[in-house]
Formats: structure tokens, sequence, C-alpha cells
């Protein structure tokens, strides 16, 4: 095996961690904050495509939404623990990863790995960047402060109309579905990955649970999108019927 | 056929390295990649120049020694062969061919095409081995082995340990060698004992060397010359896993 020198030097042999802080370890971390953060997002789209329904309902959901305040919180803390940890040791492995190879090859090539395996990192930091943005326009109501004034008929506040108002400029709608991409690039990856980290794999299913992992993904794309798509359509919109 | 040679040349570990351009004329198809270099050293010596450094011993594709990276692919374009194995039938007249050493921060440059692939040897140090008494030969078939335990072990076994799946991964991992040695031993009942331990000081050594981490690009298993499959990554994790809820 190995190479023409012979060392007389005696081995030196890690002393084995008992801690998460090995590789597989920190892989274990990504793939389960990772498969949070994806769960936590089935729940959001299916509570998202309630725009759907009218703007009673979304309203309604929203409001219960609120009453439940404690539980948001909590869900809010939990996930924000969950987003550091998966965007921290998603950014230390890529750092490590590209350590481990100083000497690039002079002719580079890639026989079977795909695109979006490659660009973990870029989906993954694109996301991040939304996510931030999408708080602070949505959630916390800071880039455009004129929606904290909308109310219902029932004085409920208008997420409805809210929602609408953001989708109808362009460029917002623009960024939402790039964003969209992204997630669901980053899932067409990770959904067979994170399965094969937590040491799940038989060689059989896996051409099936790759098809399965890109099907949800592209559902995840589609369902999101399909509410700016609908706005800028003029398929769902404004109470009074305003553009 | 003729063809046009980039080569990497280094002189020692210090030394920086550059490629650099030879024409190799009249090659056979019936050639293999090795014998084709060797007949480029023999008009280097007589050209009295150094010849270029590379690794080889069985040339039947069975010891893990002969290690280049071409066009990019460890061990060449066909699936399934060693760079021993590999003949120039597969290429074409005319044809640029790229050769590199593998590149990975735990396997440091000799010369030329030569790496030091010891960080192996210390991975398998830590832990790559079962213990027994010495004594006796045992009866065969004392203990029962399942066709099925026999057969998956066997397919982890067939790693020739020589470091491909590194050369190929993007990150550098070494989880497919490690992996491969961790399946072979604990599929059998006589690697079942130490296998908690074994997984942990293999994997503590593994990151030690510097290898990177897997995020499963599936590189690897395209290039290795035994076609091991990542399945037995999977498998390394599982034990990993049950290794760190055992204590
Ligand atoms: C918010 C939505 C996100 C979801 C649903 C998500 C989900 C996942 C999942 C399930 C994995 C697979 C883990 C594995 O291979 O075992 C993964 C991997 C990864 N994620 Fe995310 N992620 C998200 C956001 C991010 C962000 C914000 C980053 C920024 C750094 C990021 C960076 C990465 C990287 C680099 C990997 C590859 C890790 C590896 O393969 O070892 N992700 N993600
Ligand atoms: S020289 Fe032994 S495997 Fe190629």
């Amino acid at each position: 095996m190995s190479s023409t020198q012979v060392s007389s030097t005696p081995v030196q042999v890690a002393a084995p961690s008992n801690t998460l802080t090995t590789s597989i370890g920190r892989k274990v971390f990504m793939a389960i904050t990772g498969f949070l953060l994806f769960g936590w997002l089935v729940g959001h789209m299916i509570g998202n495509l309630q725009i759907f329904l009218g703007q009673d309902k979304l309203n309604a959901y929203a409001l219960t939404l609120k009453h439940l305040a404690s539980v948001i919180w909590i869900v809010r803390i939990v996930m924000l623990a969950v987003i550091s940890i998966h965007v921290f040791y998603g950014i230390t492995l890529w750092l490590r990863n590209r350590a481990s190879r100083p000497v690039k090859y002079v002719k580079e090539a890639t026989v079977q790995a795909t695109l979006a395996s490659r660009t973990m990192i870029w989906t993954g930091l694109g996301l991040f960047l939304f996510i931030v943005y999408h708080l602070l326009h949505y959630t916390f109501i800071v880039t455009n402060p004129q929606y904290a004034d909308l109310h219902d008929s029932l004085g409920r506040h208008d997420v409805y109309s809210m929602v609408i108002l953001g989708f109808q400029n362009y460029l917002i709608s623009i960024v939402y579905i790039v964003a969209m991409f992204c997630l669901s690039y980053h899932l067409s990856h990770a959904l067979a990955s994170f399965l094969q980290t937590l040491g799940w794999n038989k060689t059989e299913v896996q051409p099936l649970i790759k098809k399965i992992g890109y099907t949800v993904a592209t559902l995840m794309f589609l369902g999101f999108s399909s509410i700016p798509i609908a706005v800028l359509l003029g398929i769902v919109t404004l109470p009074g019927g305003g553009h | 056929m003729n063809l046009t040679l980039y080569v990497w040349r280094q002189k020692n570990a210090q030394d920086k390295g550059h490629m650099e351009t030879y024409e190799a004329r009249d090659v056979s198809p019936h050639m293999s990649f090795l014998e084709m270099l060797d007949v480029v050293n023999e008009q280097l010596l007589l050209d009295g120049k150094e010849p270029i450094a590379f690794d080889h011993d069985c040339r039947e594709g069975i010891c893990g020694m002969c290690s280049m990276t071409i066009n990019g692919i460890p061990h060449g374009p066909e699936k399934g062969t060693t760079v021993c194995q590999l003949h120039m039938r597969h290429f074409h007249d005319g044809d640029k061919i790229y050769i590199e050493p593998w590149r990975a921060r735990a396997f440091p440059v000799v010369k030329d095409l030569i790496v030091d692939r010891t960080a192996f040897d210390r991975i398998m140090q830590a832990g790559g081995f079962i213990s027994v008494n010495t004594g006796g030969t045992p009866d065969a078939n004392t203990i029962p082995i399942s066709k099925k335990a026999a057969d998956t072990a066997m397919d982890a076994a067939a790693c020739i340990g020589c470091g491909a799946c590194v050369a190929a991964c993007k990150n550098a991992s070494a989880m497919l060698f490690v992996s491969a040695k961790v399946s072979h031993l604990v599929n059998l009942p006589q690697g079942k004992i130490e296998a908690a331990e074994r997984v942990r000081k293999m994997v503590a050594q593994m990151d030690k060397e510097g290898f990177g981490n897997c995020t499963n690009y599936d590189e690897c298993e395209a290039v290795c010359p035994k076609e091991i499959p990542v399945k037995f990554i999977a498998q390394m994790n599982r034990e990993f896993l049950k290794a760190k809820f055992k204590k």
C-alpha cells in the first residue's frame, strides 16, 4: 500500500474524540438540523398556501398563530438555534474541505457529482441572506413598514393584503422565486444526502430515494413560488380587486 | 499513435513543482498506461534527463501501488480499473493527456507522481485490525457466518488502499477507504468485539491526518478501481453513531 518511504519514528495515533466534534459528528448535526429546517418549511408552505382560500382564511390562520404567542416564540428560538448550527457547521466544514486540497488539479474533472452537490454552500448562503430579508420584510415588517397598518373588516392584521402588495412588486417577487429555486436546488441534493449521513443507504433503493428527493424538492419550489406567480398573474388579487 | 503528455514534475517535497510537456511517439494500443510511461522514461534516460517517477508494483491491479490522476480522473477514464490495467487502446492518436499525482493535504508529494500515503497506514494502525490470541490455527467454520454477511465483508475487503477515493473527492475525504475497512471487519463476528472502539479511533485518526469530510458527492465510488459502493460510508456513519450511544 503506501509510499516508498518507511518511517522509523513511532506512530502517533490520535486519541479518540468522545464528543460530536469529529467530522462525522458535525455532519450528523448538519443532517439533523437540515431535516428540521425542511420539516418546518413543509409546515410553513402548507400554511402559506391558504392564501388561495381567500382573505378570511389566511388572516384567521395568522391570528391563530399570533394567539399561540408563547409556542411561536419557543419555535422561533428553536429554529434560530437550528439554523445557527446548520450555518456554522456548513461554513466550517466547507472551509475544512477546501483546506484538505491545498494544491488543485491543473486538469479538474467530475465524473458523477451533481452540480447541486457541488454548490451546497452557495445555495445555502443564498438562502441565509434570503431568510434575513424575508424576516425583515414580512415577519418584522421593517423594510416596508406601511404593511403594519393593514387591517381587514374584522380588525385583524391583513396578512392577505400584505402578501399581495409585497408580491405586486416585480423585484420582490423575483427575489422570492430565485430564493425558492436555491431552496429546491439545495434540497435536491440534501434529501437523499441526509439519509446517507445518518447511516441509511441501501444500494437497491438509492435511485428511488433520489427520485423522491427531486420530486419533493420540486414540489417545494412549486408550492412556495405559486404565490408570487399567482399575484403577478393577477390570479390572487386584493380584496377590493385592486392592482 | 502519438500523444502529448502534460506531466507534473516535482523534484522533492520542498520543490514547488510544475507541468512539463512530453511527446510520446508510436505508442502501441496494446501497451498499458504504465508501459507507455516506461517507454517515455527510456527516451528521457537516453536524452540524459531525469525519468518521471511514479509508484507501481504488481501491475496486475491488486496491490494498490499505482496512483496517478489522468485528465482529472484518478486511475484514468476506464471504470473499475487501476492505471496499471488501463490500456492505451482507450486513447486516440493526437490526444492530450494530463498526468498529475493524487492531490490531498494528507498525501504530500514525495517526487513527481509519487505521494506519501502513510496516512492510510496510520489509520489502519489506529483500529483497522482484530485482536486474536496467538496459538494453534483455529478450526475452520467454528464461528458460523451467514452468506450475506460474508459477501458484504468481502465486497468491502476488495479495497486495495490505493487512495483514488481521496484523490477524486472534491473534499479530499478518505471516508470510502476508512468505511471499507470498518465494514470489512464489522460485518464479521470476529470484528464485532472491538467495533465501537475501532470506528472511534479510525475516524479520529482520519480527522487528524487532515482529510476532508464527506459531502456525498459519490465521486469516490465512481473512480474506485474495486467499485466499492458508498453504502459502506453509510454503514460507517451508523457504526459511529452506535459507538457514541454505547458509552
Ligand atoms: C433554510 C433552509 C435549509 C434547509 C431546509 C437545509 C437543509 C439541508 C439538508 C437536509 C442538508 C443535508 C445534510 C446532509 O448532507 O447530511 C443540508 C446540507 C447543507 N446545507 Fe443546508 N439547509 C438550509 C439552509 C442552509 C443555509 C442557510 C446554509 C448556509 C451555510 C446551508 C448550508 C449547507 C451546506 C454547506 C450543506 C452541505 C453539508 C454537507 O453535505 O456536508 N444550508 N442542508
Ligand atoms: S501496480 Fe499494483 S495495482 Fe497497479
